[in-house]
């Protein structure tokens, strides 16, 4: 074990880094806000999907930057608040830690992987509807109902959305 | 700390941020008294560092002051002495104020719904002699007491007078081993004697071996020695026992349990039933009789000027009273004026005249007071806690 074995996960793509254009790191997140707001408008069934943090998830994977992960995490997150009747800074708290702690997996595993990001989209949208779960009792002293079977559903269809997101975005970056 | 910072770069990015953010959702959240949370947050992170630099400045100015500069603190604490001497001793007499002020009502109730007439009189001194039990009571023979009254407490039966001076009496509790009195047994209505023994316990004699009477039974006064009426609590058994030819049985006095402080001197006794059910430990609040209907003045009706009194309210005298003077009226004698001949009181007993209709049943001349019906009917009207007669 002197090779850990965290490292053997990585595949040969190990530490390499993709940067997107500017206008794919503003346009995208932008995009995703604006489907998260007037989409449902239109097809209210499909308000369960979070597109904005399927596209964190994605930038803070490809990125493998901490730093640029909870920066992109709380800018989306902000910009979703300031969108909601929510207080600012409640998806803001939620994006950032999770744009944080995917930037960390992605530091380690190999993200190509479309299973790999099927099972990190979902654990991501049930870390963040928890997150926000017990943000909302803790600081708003609200009694939010811990509806976790509807998480684990939309979970795993965020989920299966994710995976064919991430391959079209995929088009879009670029290797470092 | 260069090294420090690059090495934990991420992590305090995060933090700052994070930080950032729960500040900005401080500033616009509110709790549940409507005071924004970065409020709560700031007087909480604050409150106890400025709790703590309080502390450590009134420990050093307290240091200083307590331990370093002493001058006038030896006067100061005679003075502190002085004062809590005095206010301890006021202490102890608002309480005894207040005992007496709650046992003077507790008398005054008692005294308003006993039909014996009763005197408060309060203990001013005991005995001087040995082994006995004697004290002394505020009330003397100008006030009416005479020797061998009973003396009595809500609680149960004290003693007797045994002698009266003009300002005070002498009370022979009956706990004395020279105390007497008959009692009945509230249970079974065995008749005893009650002797006291010197002890706080007395005892009951002459109740035969066959006779049943329990642990917890109460005696109450028989109104057989002429002394205290009949039906007030003399005490509970505590010992039974079987001897020959009389049981032996214990009692405890519950006139005297709680000690003596004020009691009730009974100058004119008036024998009431024995309760159906031993009495209460604790004092009830009895409130005051409602107030009797008036009836609807009529035309025609002229006022009257003052109610006749009821015959069969009052202490015996008054009914004796009220039978001689309901038979003077029935054959026209003017109580207190010139009449040509006196009033003939044979007739007592004897049917009234219509005009005398209104007139109350006399009680026949040299028969001897004893609970009757009247009496019963006036210990109900002042409230009596019983329901039946254990004659």
């Amino acid at each position: 074990m002197g090779y850990s074995s965290g490292r053997m996960l990585l595949s040969q793509r190990e530490g390499q880094v993709f940067r997107f254009p500017t206008w794919v790191m503003v346009g995208v997140p932008l995009a995703a806000i604006l489907f998260q707001v007037y989409v449902p408008l239109f097809f209210p069934i499909l308000s369960f999907v979070e597109m904005p943090l399927l596209v964190l998830v994605y930038l803070a994977l490809m990125r493998r930057s901490q730093v640029a992960g909870l920066l992109v995490g709380a800018i989306i997150g902000i910009a979703q608040d300031s969108l909601s009747k929510n207080p600012l800074g409640m998806f803001g708290i939620c994006k950032t830690l999770v744009g944080y702690f995917a930037a960390s997996v992605g530091m380690r595993f190999d993200v190509d992987q479309a299973f790999i990001r099927l099972l990190l989209s979902f654990f991501f949208y049930f870390f963040h509807q928890f997150l926000y779960w017990v943000m909302q009792r803790a600081l708003l002293s609200q009694q939010p109902v811990f509806d976790y079977e509807k998480w684990l559903i939309f979970g795993a269809l965020n989920a299966v959305i994710g995976v064919a997101l991430f391959h079209f975005l995929d088009r879009l970056r670029e290797s470092a | 700390m260069e090294s420090f910072l690059n090495r934990y770069r991420n992590i305090t990015v995060l933090l700052l941020v994070i930080f950032a953010q729960l500040v900005l959702l401080a500033l616009q959240v509110k709790n549940d008294q409507d005071v924004r949370i970065i409020r709560v947050w700031t007087i909480t992170a604050v409150t106890p560092m400025a709790r703590m630099v309080e502390a450590f400045r009134g420990g050093g100015a307290g240091f200083i002051r307590d331990y370093i500069a002493l001058h006038d603190t030896n006067a100061e604490n005679r003075q502190l002495r002085a004062e809590l001497g005095r206010v301890k001793v006021e202490n102890v007499f608002l309480r005894n104020e207040l005992n007496t002020a709650e046992r003077a009502k507790a008398l005054q109730v008692f005294q308003a719904h006993t039909p014996s007439k009763l005197l408060g009189a309060t203990v001013v001194g005991a005995g001087a002699g040995s082994g006995s039990k004697v004290v002394f009571v505020d009330a003397g023979s100008t006030r009416g007491v005479e020797r061998g009254m009973a003396v009595l407490t809500p609680d149960g039966i004290v003693g007797k007078v045994i002698a009266a001076y003009p300002t005070a009496s002498e009370v022979l509790l009956v706990t004395d081993p020279d105390f007497a009195a008959g009692v009945v047994s509230q249970a079974s209505g065995v008749r005893g004697t009650l002797k006291g023994q010197g002890t706080p316990m007395a005892r009951v004699d002459y109740v035969p071996v066959e006779e049943k009477v329990a642990v917890g039974d109460w005696f109450y006064t028989s109104g057989d020695d002429r002394i205290f009426p009949r039906g007030f609590p003399a005490g509970q058994v505590k010992v039974v026992r079987d001897g020959r030819p009389f049981k032996e049985i214990l009692l405890e006095p519950s006139g005297v349990q709680h000690g003596v402080e004020d009691v009730l001197i009974v100058i004119e006794g008036a024998h009431q039933d024995i309760p159906a059910a031993p009495p209460a430990n604790q004092p009830v609040y009895i409130a005051p009789a409602p107030p009797e209907p008036k009836p609807a003045p009529t035309a025609g009706d002229t006022p009257q000027a003052a109610a006749p009194p009821n015959p069969q309210q009052g202490t015996e005298a008054d009914k004796l009273r009220n039978a001689y003077s309901a038979v003077g009226q029935a054959q026209g004698y003017k109580f207190g004026e010139p009449n040509p001949k006196p009033p003939d009181f044979t007739k007592i007993g004897v049917a009234p005249a219509p005009a005398a209709a209104a007139a109350p049943p006399a009680t026949p001349a040299g028969k001897p007071a004893k609970t009757n019906d009247s009496t019963r009917l006036s210990n109900q009207a002042a409230g009596a806690p019983h329901e039946g007669k254990q004659d």
